[in-house]
Formats: C-alpha cells, structure tokens, sequence
C-alpha cells in the first residue's frame, strides 16, 4: 500500500526537476544575483529531492559557504560535504566565503522548506510546515498548496492547507472564488485571518473598500462574525483562567489572614509582609543555587518552599511572642501596632536588600505554556501556581480538621474560654498559629515571586485584596475564604477588559458594600447568638 | 455667655486666647514685620512648616471625634483630606491662568493630554466661592452616601476601618488616573495666585497660618460643644454598647452618621488650607498608609481626648520632619516602633501621661 | 382572638369595633399588651422558635420559664427587633407590627428591655446612664441642643432613690457591683417609661435581699405596666408569679398557676426527666 501512495505522489510531482542536484543546479548561489538566488530557491522547493530540502535548510541556517572555484560546500561542524551529492570534500577553511542570504530570500526560503515538507511522508512535519504557511502564503505558493490540499489525508492538516490556499484566493480575480474562500475562512480561529478579512471590507481614506462585489462582502462578513465567536469562546475561557490564576494568589494571601482574624481577633496589617518575606527568601534560595550549584538552578524553587515556610514562620512566632499576644481581642490596636510592625519589616528589607525590585527567574520547567485550543495558551507559571495553591489549601484543610493542633485552633475559635479551662494550652496554640499563618503567607509568596515583582512594597499591593477577601468570605471560614478569593478573582477579571482594572477594582469595592448590607457576616457566617455582643 | 462657661473653665479659655494672639498676631508681625536679621524673625518656610501641623492638627482633631469618642476608626480620612485639597487645587490650577508653561489657559497637564475645553466636572471652579462650597460639600456628601449604607448593615468596628481603607485605595487609583482630570501622577503645583494673592508671597503664607490657626481653634471648640452635650454621650455610649442605645429607643445611625460627616467635613477644609501652603496636591496623598498615620497621631495625642490629637499630630510630624531631614533611614523604623509603643504601652497617649503625673 | 385591621405602617384609620385605631400610637384597648401568633426563627436549619403563640394581656406580670436553649432570649429578640422572624406575627398592642421596626422604634414605642448580662454604659456615671435613658426627644438636633430641665433631674434622682444608687451618682458604672448594675439596668428601664418590660434573668448575681427588693418592685410595677420576666431562679419566680409560660425547643409547652404548671407532667418530664 505504502510503496502504491508513493509511486502515485511521484507521478503527481511529475512536473519538477527529476534529475538528482548537480553543481552545477546551485551555481547561481555563489555570487551576487539575488534573482538568480530566488529563482533557484523557488525551483528547489518545487523539487522532492531529499538534497533539495538539505541546501534548503543549510541556507536558512547560514551553514552554505562556496569556494573560490565555485562549489559550493556545506560545513557540518569541523567537516565540510559537497551541497549537491552530499560526499564529503576537504576544502580550505580560510579559503571559504559564506553565500549571503537577504531578507527577501529569507521569506522565499521558509515557504520553499515549508512547501517541501507539505510532501513529508510524516503527519507530524506536515502539520508544522501547514502551520507555517498559513501565517503567510504568497500567491506563488497556489500551485504547491493545491496539490497538497488534493494529497492529504489528514483533516486537520487538509483544513489549514485550505484556509491558507484560501487566503490566497481571497485576491483572486474570479469573484465566486472569493466568495468561496471567504466562506472557508469562516472556519477559521486565527485573529491573523480575521485582520485579513477585515482589511478586504474596510473602508479606506477614500471611503472605498478594497472588496467591492457585495455577495463576496456579505461573505466575508458572515466569516468575520465566525471567526469572532469562536475567537470570543476561547477569550472567555482565557479570562475564566486568570481569574481562577489570581483567586488562587488572593486565597494563599487571605488564607493566614482569615485563620489568625478568627482565631484570635487580631487584624494582621503586616500579612502581607509575610508574602514579601517568602519571596525575598525565593529569592535568596536562588541566589544560593546560583553560586554553589549552578548546574541545579531550575530545581531552586522546590527548595525555596521550606526555606520561605520556615522564615516566615519564625518571623510570625517572634511578632507573636513580642507584640501581637498583648493585643488579643482588640482588633483596632492590633491593626495599628501590626501596621507600624509591617513599616518596619519593610524599611528592615530596604536595608538588606535595597530598595530596588529584585530579580527572581522562573525555572525553565516553568517557561512557556499550554495550547488548549488555539488563541488560547494557558502560561506554565500559572498552572503550577493554581495547583500549588490548590495544595496548600489541601494541607491547610487537613491539618484544620485531621490534627490536634487543628482541633485545638477550632476550639479556641469558638469559644476561647472554655478552651482554656478545659487544659488547651492556649498560647501556644496561638503562636503556633500565627507562625503557621505566617508561613503559608510565606509560601504565598513564593508563588508571587514567579508571576510578579518582588521588591520591599510587594505585600502592601496585596493586603487591601486579601482584606476584602477576608471580608467577603467571612472571618476564619476557609470556604469563605476560598470562595472569596475566586470570586473576587475572577469577578476581576471579567471586568477590567471592560472598565479597565482601576474602575474593576471600584466596582468590586461597590459590590462589596452591597453585599455586606445583605449578610453583614460575610458569605459563610457562624449564625446564631454566639456572633452577637 | 453659659454656654461658652460650659466649654471651657476660666484657663482653659485663657489658653485659647494666647494661642488665638500668638497665631493671630505674633507670628503674622514675625514673619512680616520683624527684619530678617532679627532673631525674631520666622522665615516664610517656617510658617509654612508650622501652617503644615496646624492643618495635620485639624485632621488629627477630627479624627480624634470620630475615633475616640465614637468609635469608628476611619481609614479614609487621607481621602477626605486630600479631596478638600484638590477641590481647592483646581481653583489654584484656575487662578494660574496663561501663566503655565505652555502659555494656554487650560492647566498644563491638559495641554499635555491635548484637551481642548475643561471636563465638566471643573465647572465653576474659577469661583472661589464655589470651590468653598465644593471642598465642604464633596467630602460631606462622599461621607453621608458611603456611612449610610455602612452604618446601615451596622458595619463597625475594624470592618468598618478595612472597607474604608478599600475606599481610599481605590480612589487612589482613581486619582492616579488622567483621565480622570485631575494631573494624574502629579496631582497639581506651580500655583501662583489665591484670590489675586501671590501663593509665595510672605504675607499670603502669614495670612494662610493665621486662617488655619482660626480654624483650628474653631473646630476645637465646635467638637468640645458636641463632646459636652447629650450628643456626645450618646456617642460614646454607642461606642460601648450599641445594642443598649438602641434599646434605649435611640437609632445609632443619624448618630454615627452626623459625626462621620462633620469629621469628614473638617479633613476637606484642613487639606483646602493644606495645599495652598505646601503648593502641591498629588494622589499620593490617598495612600492607605495616610490614613493609618492620622490614626496614629491621636493614638499618641491620647484617645478619647480632643486637645490630644491636636499635640501628638504635632509631635509625629515634627519628628517626622526632624527625622526626615537628619536620618531618613531611620524614620520608617522609628514611625513603626512608634505604632507598636504607643497600643502597647501608652493607651492613653500623651494626655494619660500628663494626667497620671499631675495626680501624682 | 382579636382581630387585626390596621397596621402600624398603614396611613389609613379603619374601624374596628367601636373606636379608632391610630397608627403610631399604643392602643391596649383590647387588653392586650403583647400578642405572638405562629413565629418562626431557624438559625442554619436549627429551628430556635417553633410556632410559638403568646400573648401578655395589659398590667400583666407574666414569668417565662424553660430550660436552656428552649428559645427565651430568641424571643425577647423577635419582640426587641433585633432578630426578624422567619414567619408569624408579633403586635404590641393593637397598632405596632413588631416585625416591621427596627429596635430603636420598638424601645421608642414602649418596650423596654434588660439584657441577661447586665449592659450598662460603663464610661459614663450613674446620673448619665439614666439620663440617656430618660424620655425625650431622641433625635440627633434633639439631643445636641436640649438642656436638662428641672423635671427631669427630679425625675432621675427620684429613681437613683427607687434603686438606691443615690449614693454612687457620679460614679462610672463600670465600677459597680454586679448586682448594682443589674440594679441600674431596671431603673434605666423605668427611665424609658415602657408599657411592657421584657427582663431577662433580672436577679442573677443578686443578693438574697437585693432579690426579695426586686420582687417587691416587680409587683408594684404589675397594673401599671406589663411585664415579661424570664428567669431560672424558682423561688423568685413563685414568689412574683400569677401566671406562668413553659416553653420548650421553641414552643409553649404549658401555661397556667405556677402549681399547674409544677403538676404537668410534661413540664416535669422535661426537666426532670432527661
């Protein structure tokens, strides 16, 4: 079957240059005819030898020299090799001159490769080379693309060989096929097609568009309004993503914050200092990583996290022991005693690391993303960090409600009194909270090292969300919390392409309000007479 | 004659005479009249330096009202200070005519964004009397919408300080804005004139310090006239126990209302004195940690006091000043040690302290 | 059963029987001070209230009794305004619909109320507390600009006598005794001038001659005013009631004298049998 498909490809390629490449073929390269170059690179991408696509690709590449006799060689590291039969030849390196290559020839070169690999007996190759043309086809491509069109097999391949063959067309004289190749587009989800089309019906300076058949112009509208639905589809999964991407980060800054409010009445002003502590420590891992073990440093950040824990931790402790346990129950003192704390947490950051943002790098593992559908390409950062917020909230939840500590932190929550008189040892449970708080705060601040700049004013950027987070979800809920976290996030969102991020962020402010007014307690309260008095 | 014997007893009013003849007189003849070579002359920065903590003492004073005697520890009130000063700012802006450096009428930053007419929103800003209006009105009425419904769902508390911490911030951004019309990042400067006064002039600033001494002392006596009536302790009793109040057949709303608004009202006119003296307004002035920091000055004052306020915005802001100028390094650290003293240790501020050592 | 043909929050005045009923004013014409009918409160699926009817008829001293959690100070909340009802109806009089007021109108409109806690305000002295709690105009203008008159600092050193305070006038009453602040809650009540005085736990934390005083004023407010006393202690109970409400997980268990009510079985099975 294979041997039948190729022998029937063969014939119909009939019509290019059949004889094996000679010298003689490429002699036009060397020199500085650059039409001559153009015809010659055209030519060989019309051809199906495996040579063709060789001196192809070495010219792209910038690996072609020719000699001063004439042949040209092509340079395989140390060894050189004859362009055309591919034996190996011993030249004088010095004695080379690169054969120059311009821009023109550039764009000729990557539609010849592409168009050659059209015919690749590899799906994989094809789909590449189909990719790459439909981002510019030139009319001279026509012949090649049709035949590639009839040939293929694959749907997928075929239909972007069509819509580029169709985007060629789009010029074409013959009004139907216009028509035709505007209702092809339709299918299309590219923003690219959709400027092309759009271009055609404009109307100019002149008040004249470039299409002026209104049968093809009503096509190429409906293929517009196509395009935009499908285009707007894969927006509004990109913004739902987002959203949840910044709801993750709300919840991991909003999640110590609910915990210590709850449990202690203490409103934490220097929250988000704890955030700025854990990135600064991501930053200091790294900065480790990069002098002692340079050749590890895409694996920094998993060593960041118990680092940035532990700091952060222990600054919660020290605050705990030193300040915050005199201010129990007296949420307006602690917020200003824990707000003149964060001023100097943040002066003490200026002063070791200096006032300037620094740099935190995402390892390689993270760089880069995932294309879902196409426009719509979910960044690697992003989805390590919903994952990893997921899983913090994961052990937050577990030790919450599977540990003694946890047992221990709901019990002092509901009721600190009666704690105590049954033996809960309750300063030490709230250190330990606060500290455990703090780290989590810690850890929040690893993932925003990734997504964002890290300097000494980080956490304060972040403390008037986290608060409204807290607010809306309710004190010491962690389903408050995670609900508030999302919602606002991606409520965000959806708005700022509207209004912009500022009057977003006013909007959400509004709807807050509005939504104290109907549940004062936020969205999961503890009811009943123990809130009162 | 008895009500003015209620306020204050016989020294009490005798201290505000000499404050009134100090500020009134003294210091307008020092900065004016006494030659420069005296060493009793106060040169223009001084009084502009003082003018400065005379504003920052209104706004401490008004704070003190709202905090100490009812309760509600107000995170917006850099927001009501600063929207006073940008309604008395775009008069300025008004006032400096074709005097700008693109020689348009319209204000620089305008000319810069290639408007050609005032928004809408300037109208009437050419009108100083207009504007006086505005800078009650805008902080007033912001106040009444936004406590409304606050104090309606019976938002108290630190939630109350949060939401109004939100509002600032994002008025904030709003500022920071240019679109909105108000200079963006750089607010508004380069005044020149203030009822056909030149802003630099030595006697305007002589004549802005005495206005702001006068309306100190005013805003003192109409709180310590609220403080003193059944008002008041209806306030503070609010403050206490809400739930009482209201079962008392009192409704705590018009109540916390009334002193939500008039503080407000008396952060618009401080920041109105304040920026014709300091010659600049910007958003940066709404910074929460604005905010937090006339919270801090009553706390060191002494809450639940009204003279307090006044003393620890001066002593914060000159140490401030001090600090400022000789170590910036320190000044964040010392500020930050100073909020956790003072709720730590001096609950009562510097008026406890004054007390416990005159009963000792 | 009465009938109800005007709202307190309606304009028009409609006849019922023979006289006028004139929104915004108590009507106990009918005798009766406080009438419940079908109230219900749940609190996440926990159902404080459970259909309760009550009614206190006017000059009444009613006790109420119950064991923990049976819905007392839910009750006292639903009439006080501070907690709205899920469904039911709750008048004062004939003319107040209590589930459509806030608390301040309801104290306004002649309840009073005393807090299981004693909630005094603790900052400001004996002589202020019940001036704030005086009848007068409440209102913000009210308030900044009104002067004590003679009247009223008679009418206030006259209840200072009545719960022998006189002596702790200018004191701050965060400094009294326990008992004594329960002792300046009732005089700020009677300040208030109620027609119906809803007290929870009036005696706790009293003296056993501070409790037998209280009683003796209980009594000789009866006639005058309606009062509703909640209270766990039984001896005082029996020393002041005439008839007596058992409620039980939200509902009225038993009604009657209080030996009916000790002689009901069911009453007994509650709390004895458990």
């Amino acid at each position: 079957m294979r041997a039948l498909r190729v022998i029937f490809y063969c014939c119909l390629l009939y019509a290019l240059p059949a004889h094996a490449l000679t010298q003689a073929d490429l002699a036009p390269l060397v020199g500085d005819d650059f039409d001559a170059k153009l015809t010659l690179v055209d030519k060989l991408g019309e051809s199906d030898d495996k040579a063709a696509k060789t001196v192809l690709q070495a010219l792209s590449d910038g690996n072609l020299s020719a000699s001063s006799s004439g042949q040209v060689v092509l340079s395989q590291g140390d060894t050189y090799v004859d362009a055309a039969t591919g034996a190996p030849v011993t030249v004088n390196a010095a004695d080379l001159q690169d054969v120059v290559v311009n821009n023109r020839m550039h764009r000729h070169l990557d539609s010849a490769l592409a168009g050659l690999s059209l015919f690749d007996a590899d799906a994989k190759i094809r789909l590449a080379a189909a990719q790459q043309l439909a981002g510019h086809a030139d009319a001279e491509f026509l012949p090649v693309i049709v035949k590639a069109v009839k040939r293929e097999q694959d749907p997928k391949i075929k239909k972007l060989l069509l819509q580029s063959q169709a985007m060629i067309l789009l010029d074409s004289t013959d009004a139907a096929q216009r028509k035709e190749a505007a209702q092809i587009l339709g299918g299309s989800d590219s923003p690219k097609v959709r400027a092309s089309l759009a271009e055609r019906i404009d109307k100019n300076a002149q008040g004249s568009a470039i299409e002026t058949d209104p049968a093809v112009r009503q096509a190429i509208v409906k293929a517009i309004a196509k395009i935009d639905s499908s285009m707007a589809m894969a927006e509004y999964l990109a913004r739902i993503f987002s959203g949840i991407s910044l709801g993750s980060v709300l919840m991991l800054a909003a999640l110590g914050l609910a915990i210590t409010y709850g449990l202690m009445g203490v409103i934490n002003m220097a929250h988000g200092e704890f955030l700025m502590i854990g990135a600064y420590a991501t930053y200091a891992v790294q900065g480790v990583f990069r002098h002692f073990f340079p050749v590890q440093l895409d694996w920094y950040l998993p060593a960041a996290l118990p680092v940035a824990f532990i700091v952060t931790f222990l600054v919660g402790v020290i605050l705990e022991r030193s300040v915050i346990r005199w201010l129990y129950g007296r949420p307006l003192e602690s917020l200003l005693a824990t707000w003149g704390l964060s001023l100097i947490l943040i002066q003490a950051v200026r002063t070791i690391f200096g006032p300037q943002n620094v740099e935190v790098a995402n390892p390689g593992w993270m760089s880069g993303g995932w294309e879902v559908i196409p426009n719509l390409i979910l960044p690697y950062n992003r989805m390590v960090i919903i994952g990893f917020s997921l899983g913090v909230l994961l052990i937050v939840w577990l030790i919450l409600t599977r540990t003694r500590l946890g047992l221990f932190v709901r019990g002092v929550t509901q009721n600190r009194k009666m704690a105590d008189c049954l033996g809960v040892p309750t300063s030490r449970v709230d250190t330990l909270t606060f500290g455990f708080g703090a780290g989590i705060a810690g850890l929040g601040g690893v993932a925003l090292s990734q997504i964002g700049n890290v300097g000494p004013e980080l956490g304060q950027s972040y403390i008037v969300d986290s608060f409204m987070v807290v607010v809306l979800g309710g004190v010491g809920q962690l389903a408050g919390t995670v609900a508030g976290g999302f919602g606002l996030g991606i409520v965000n969102k959806f708005l700022e392409p509207w209004i912009g991020a500022v009057l977003a962020k006013i909007i959400v402010l509004i709807f807050i309000i509005a939504f104290i007014q109907k549940r004062p307690q936020g969205m999961f309260a503890m009811k009943g007479r123990t809130v009162d008095n | 004659m008895d009500m003015l014997k209620k306020l204050y007893g016989p020294t009490g009013w005798a201290a505000i005479l000499v404050a009134l003849v100090v500020m009134l007189v003294m210091v307008p003849v020092m900065a004016l009249l006494v030659p420069k070579t005296s060493a009793f002359h106060l040169s223009a920065y001084t009084v502009t330096l003082f003018g400065k903590y005379l504003c920052y003492g209104i706004v401490a004073l008004a704070m003190g009202l709202a905090w100490g005697y009812g309760g509600i520890l107000s995170l917006g009130h850099g927001l009501f200070f600063s929207l006073g000063g940008y309604m008395f700012g775009m008069y300025l802006m008004r006032m400096i005519g074709g005097l700008g450096q693109y020689g348009s009428n319209l204000p620089d930053f305008m000319v810069f964004l290639d408007w050609k007419t005032y928004p809408w929103w300037w109208w009437g800003t050419d009108h100083l009397a207009y504007v006086l209006l505005m800078v009650v009105l805008v902080p007033g009425v912001l106040a009444f919408v936004f406590g409304w419904f606050a104090f309606r769902s019976r938002i108290k508390g630190v939630y109350f300080s949060i939401i109004t911490q939100a509002l600032t911030y994002a008025a904030m951004l709003l500022f920071f804005r240019n679109e909105t019309g108000f200079g963006g990042n750089n607010g508004f400067t380069d005044f020149k004139f203030i009822a056909g006064f030149p802003v630099a002039a030595a006697s305007t600033r002589a004549g802005l310090f005495a206005i702001t001494g006068l309306v100190l002392i005013v805003a003192l006596l109409a709180c310590r006239f609220i403080v003193l009536s059944k008002f008041g302790r209806v306030l503070t009793a609010i403050r206490d126990a809400e739930t009482r109040v209201m079962f008392c057949g009192y409704n705590p709303l018009p109540y916390k209302l009334a002193v939500w608004v008039f503080s407000a009202v008396l952060c618009g006119i401080a920041g109105a004195l304040y920026v014709p003296q300091v010659g600049i307004i910007n958003p940066s002035e709404m910074s929460p940690a604005n905010s937090i920091e006339i919270a801090i000055w009553a706390a060191v004052g002494g809450r639940g006091t009204l003279l307090g306020p006044i003393i620890g915005a001066g002593i914060v802001n000159a140490a401030k000043s001090w600090f400022t100028m000789s170590f910036p390094e320190y000044w964040l650290y010392l500020l930050g040690l100073i909020f956790v003293l003072v709720t730590l240790f001096l609950p009562q501020g510097v008026m406890g302290l004054l007390n416990r050592w005159k009963r000792t | 059963m009465m009938s109800i043909s005007a709202t307190a929050n309606s304009e028009e005045r409609s006849i019922s029987g023979a006289h006028v009923l004139i929104p915004g004013e108590l009507d106990l014409s009918h005798g009766v001070a406080l009438y419940l009918d079908a109230i219900n409160v749940s609190f996440d699926g926990f159902k404080a209230i459970n259909n309760l009817s009550l009614t206190i008829d006017a000059g009444e001293l009613r006790c109420i009794i119950g064991p923990n959690g049976a819905g007392k100070t839910t009750m006292m909340d639903v009439i006080t305004g501070k907690t709205r009802p899920d469904s039911g109806t709750a008048f004062f009089g004939q003319t107040f619909d209590l589930t459509r007021m806030r608390e301040a109108q309801i104290a306004h409109a002649g309840i009073g109320r005393k807090f299981q806690k004693p909630t005094v305000f603790e900052q400001h002295s004996v002589f202020d507390n019940l001036e704030l709690a005086l009848k007068a105009d409440k209102s913000i203008w009210g308030s900044l600009f009104s002067r004590r008159n003679h009247e009223q600092t008679e009418r206030i050193e006259e209840l200072m006598e009545l719960i022998r305070l006189q002596d702790f006038c200018h004191r701050p009453a965060g400094l009294l005794a326990h008992g004594q602040k329960q002792w300046l809650e009732i005089g700020m009540l009677l300040a208030q001038e109620p027609k119906l005085l809803l007290l929870d736990e009036p005696v706790a934390g009293m003296t056993d001659e501070e409790t037998e005083r209280t009683a003796e004023l209980f009594i000789s407010l009866a006639g005058k005013h309606s009062l509703v006393v909640v209270e766990h202690d039984m001896e005082f109970v029996n020393s002041i009631a005439r008839k007596v409400t058992v409620l039980h997980e939200g509902s009225v268990l038993a009604e009657g004298s209080m030996s009916e009510v000790q002689n009901d079985a069911r009453v007994i099975e509650v709390y004895l049998g458990r």
